[in-house]
């Protein structure tokens, strides 16, 4: 047994170290040997057991969680996003190849679009002809070379749809750049913008007109106040983080993201919370006729699809021809004003997370002692008061852990909200915070939404939800007795 | 008279509970698959919404994909935490207590806030070893797997914790190993956190979308949350009977999960008794 996983996993990492050492990898080969040694020597030893039945799930929790949330929260203090991905070096060349401009007497070539890759994806190659000489040469993102020895050529198809790709590609040459113009021609310009290396500066060739670098925010700004829209990668420190809090048009939506954040989280898991009990306490008697079919029919919300359910609760709640209005011969815009959207929004968590409370209630109800509630009726106790008092009180106890993870994943219940309202209804001066909006889907808007992508601050506004998450639950958890086990 | 509340609690649950699955079934099942043609007691009988999507759409695959990528994600992930709650329930050792609250911090970072970094870093992956890159499952499930410690872990430790020590003490006294102890004393008692774990994790990943969206790009490796979102995202009004239909086709795995766990379920998710 354990000679066979051992030699798996050997087998793993020799698999593993071929593309690394084809890549020049170094470091990521010293990273795979080390860890190799590291597991051999751990299950060769009698030592280190309780290493043994952590190391699995410790690995995989690093490479693809650790790596990741720390990665990230080293963007959180950049200005990571469009115009800003790339080193400084990146974005002159950019700018340089944006700026190529046909200039008279600029040699022209028949031009063959290409690819060394799938022909909807790969990287493209123009296969460049000049007219008069005949020579094809090739040309790529780097530079002009010769033709490699195995391409697709794109049909016409395929290269449409590419063509956005394909307008905005260059061939860097000496002073210039080769572009195409339409897809069977290229042209070889001159750049309108130039690199200055003693001013650090760009300067336009035509007007004259220069843009210096500014290391702070990584753009070139022109003395007018111009900013160039490609820029670079650079550090900015907290910056994104005090634009939350001083920035008037982020900070006040914000504040009131937050409060609705909180109020959907606890508003889902007290709705599940009070149907799920109500519901097994219901069923909480032996004399209860059908329990165990009510018990299935109650359990099928969750064994429902939950992401396909949020699709279709959307179009129960549609105004026109939804069922909710119909049924009830409403006429109400569900998802247009802000209350009912929220409403609707906390219905729909209520009917995918009620079963889930009704089964966890069910088993805590039948871990109480029938001793306590009869001895409490043979002392005079009216049901409401003996489960006031009692069976609540000890319900909660046992069930307080899980509402805590219930609330931290409401918290940040993603599809809960993209998926029915995506957020809306938006007020007409801001696009960008709707009412029914969490954190998380106001993140996920700025890190990848049409207003192009912030990753730096969608980055810091996340380590700012990772906080108060965290410390919601840390308060709570010192509160309940499970934590105990933790410091024994 | 007693018990009359009772049933008036459980049937309005009950109503609650059933009318949207009553509408997807009908919606499913009506002839002209249109959503504003679907009323809430079905108006016709007719297969074709599944035959059509059977016929125009890659739902096999998906499904199969699914399965693969649900199935395989939940087993390693059961045996991945059992091994770490095993440790942290029965050995005491350095850096137990920071190993056990920092595995709840980590988990409260949602993993999907990082998925530009998860994005640049499974390109590079795709570039060196493609069988694990993009567009394949094992990618997925691999990361996935990252996230099965944390609340699986702590879930299944409450549970170990209410096993008395007593047990494996004396297998270990009778000269068990702990690799014995482990995988032919404790697995069998913890059957019901097991099986609870494994529903769960099976559940969250068959409706994981966002992770799998910027993943499975290619119609044939899609999960069923990614290839029925693409069947709507454009004609929303028109397939919407077809939707309804792959919905409650992909109710079935988990409806069987469901069943073949049953005895386990209402124990394993209260971390309550011990039994055999």
């Amino acid at each position: 047994m354990k000679v066979v996983s051992l030699g798996l996993a050997a087998a793993i990492a020799i698999w593993a170290a071929f593309p690394l050492v084809e890549a020049r990898s170094w470091a990521g080969l010293a990273i795979l040997v080390a860890t190799t040694a590291g597991v051999f020597y751990l299950y060769l030893t009698r030592r280190h057991i309780p290493a043994k039945y952590l190391v699995p799930g410790t690995l995989l929790l690093i490479a693809f969680q650790v790596f990741p949330v720390l990665y990230t929260a080293s963007t959180a203090f950049t200005n990571f996003g469009d115009g800003h991905r790339g080193s400084k070096a990146d974005a002159i060349a950019a700018i340089q190849t944006a700026s190529v401009t046909q200039v008279p007497g600029s040699p022209e070539y028949a031009l063959k679009v290409a690819t060394t890759g799938d022909p909807a994806t790969g990287p493209l190659i123009f296969l460049l002809t000049d007219p008069a000489t005949g020579a094809v040469r090739a040309g790529d993102a780097s530079g002009l070379r010769e033709p490699p020895a195995r391409y697709t050529v794109l049909t016409i198809g395929q290269a449409s749809a590419r063509s956005q790709e394909i307008t905005a590609f260059a061939v860097p040459t000496s002073g210039g750049a080769i572009r195409s113009s339409g897809l069977s021609r290229a042209y070889e310009g001159k750049a309108l913008h130039g690199y200055d290396e003693g001013c650090d500066c760009i300067s336009d060739r035509e007007t004259g007109k220069t843009w210096v670098a500014d290391a702070t925010t990584g753009s070139f700004v022109a003395g007018d106040g111009e900013r160039l829209a490609q820029g670079w990668k650079v550090d900015v420190g907290f910056r994104n983080f005090t634009r939350m809090v001083t920035d008037g048009t982020i900070s006040g939506p914000f504040l009131r993201t937050l409060a609705w954040n909180v109020t959907f989280a606890v508003g889902s898991v007290a709705a599940t919370f009070v149907l799920g009990l109500a519901c097994a306490l219901a069923l909480h008697s032996p004399r209860m006729r059908g329990r165990s079919l009510y018990r299935v029919l109650l359990i099928l919300p969750y064994a429902m699809p939950s992401f396909a359910m949020l699709l279709v609760w959307r179009d129960l709640f549609n105004t026109d021809f939804g069922l909710v209005n119909r049924m009830f011969g409403l006429d109400v815009d569900w998802f247009g004003e802000v209350w009912s959207a929220r409403l609707a929004v906390i219905l729909v968590q209520m009917w995918l997370g009620f079963p889930y409370m009704f089964l966890v209630a069910t088993g805590a109800l039948q871990a109480i002692p029938r001793e306590l509630t009869e001895a409490s009726s043979v002392d005079g106790a009216r049901p409401w008061q003996a489960f006031r008092r009692i069976t609540l009180p000890l319900l909660l106890v046992a069930l307080t852990p899980l509402l805590i993870s219930s609330f931290a994943y409401n918290f940040n219940n993603f599809n809960a909200v993209y998926l029915t309202t995506e957020g809306g209804p938006f007020p007409a001066d801001n696009p960008t915070v709707g009412a029914t909006d969490l954190l998380i889907t106001y993140t996920f808007r700025l890190a990848f939404g049409a207003a192009g992508a912030q990753y730096g601050f969608a980055a810091a506004v996340s380590l700012l939800i990772f906080a108060i998450v965290a410390l919601i639950s840390a308060v709570s958890f010192r509160r309940t007795r499970r934590q105990e086990e933790v410091y024994s | 008279m007693r018990l009359a509340w009772r049933h008036a609690v459980a049937v309005v649950a009950v109503a609650f509970a059933l009318f949207p699955i009553l509408f997807v079934l009908s919606a499913a099942l009506n002839p002209q698959g249109t959503l504003s043609s679907t009323e809430l007691v079905p108006t016709g009988l007719s297969g074709e919404n599944f035959g059509k999507l059977f016929g125009d759409t890659q739902f096999a695959r998906w499904f199969a994909n699914s399965l693969l990528i649900a199935g395989l994600s939940a087993a390693a992930a059961v045996l991945v935490g059992a091994l770490a709650a095993y440790a942290f329930s029965r050995m005491r050792f350095r850096g137990r207590r920071v190993g056990l609250l920092s595995l709840l911090l980590i988990q409260m970072f949602p993993q999907f806030l990082a998925i530009v970094t998860i994005f640049l870093m499974f390109s590079t992956i795709t570039d060196l070893w493609p069988a694990i890159g993009f567009n394949t499952p094992w990618g997925l499930i691999l990361l996935y797997l990252g996230g099965a410690l944390g609340v699986n872990t702590w879930l299944m430790k409450g549970f170990l914790d209410t096993v008395p020590k007593e047990l494996d003490e004396s297998a270990t006294m009778d000269g068990a190993t702990h690799a014995q102890v482990f995988f032919q004393i404790m697995l069998p008692l913890v059957a019901p956190i097991l099986a609870v774990t494994g529903l769960l994790v099976f559940i969250g990943t068959i409706n994981e979308f966002l992770m799998a969206n910027v993943f499975l790009t290619g119609g044939g490796s899609k999960t069923l949350a990614v290839g029925m979102f693409g069947l709507i995202a454009s004609e929303r009004n028109n397939n919407f009977g077809v939707f309804c239909a792959g919905t409650l086709l992909t109710a079935v795995p988990t409806v069987l999960v469901f069943q073949f766990l049953q005895r386990y379920i209402v124990s394993g998710l209260t971390s309550g008794a011990v039994k055999g």
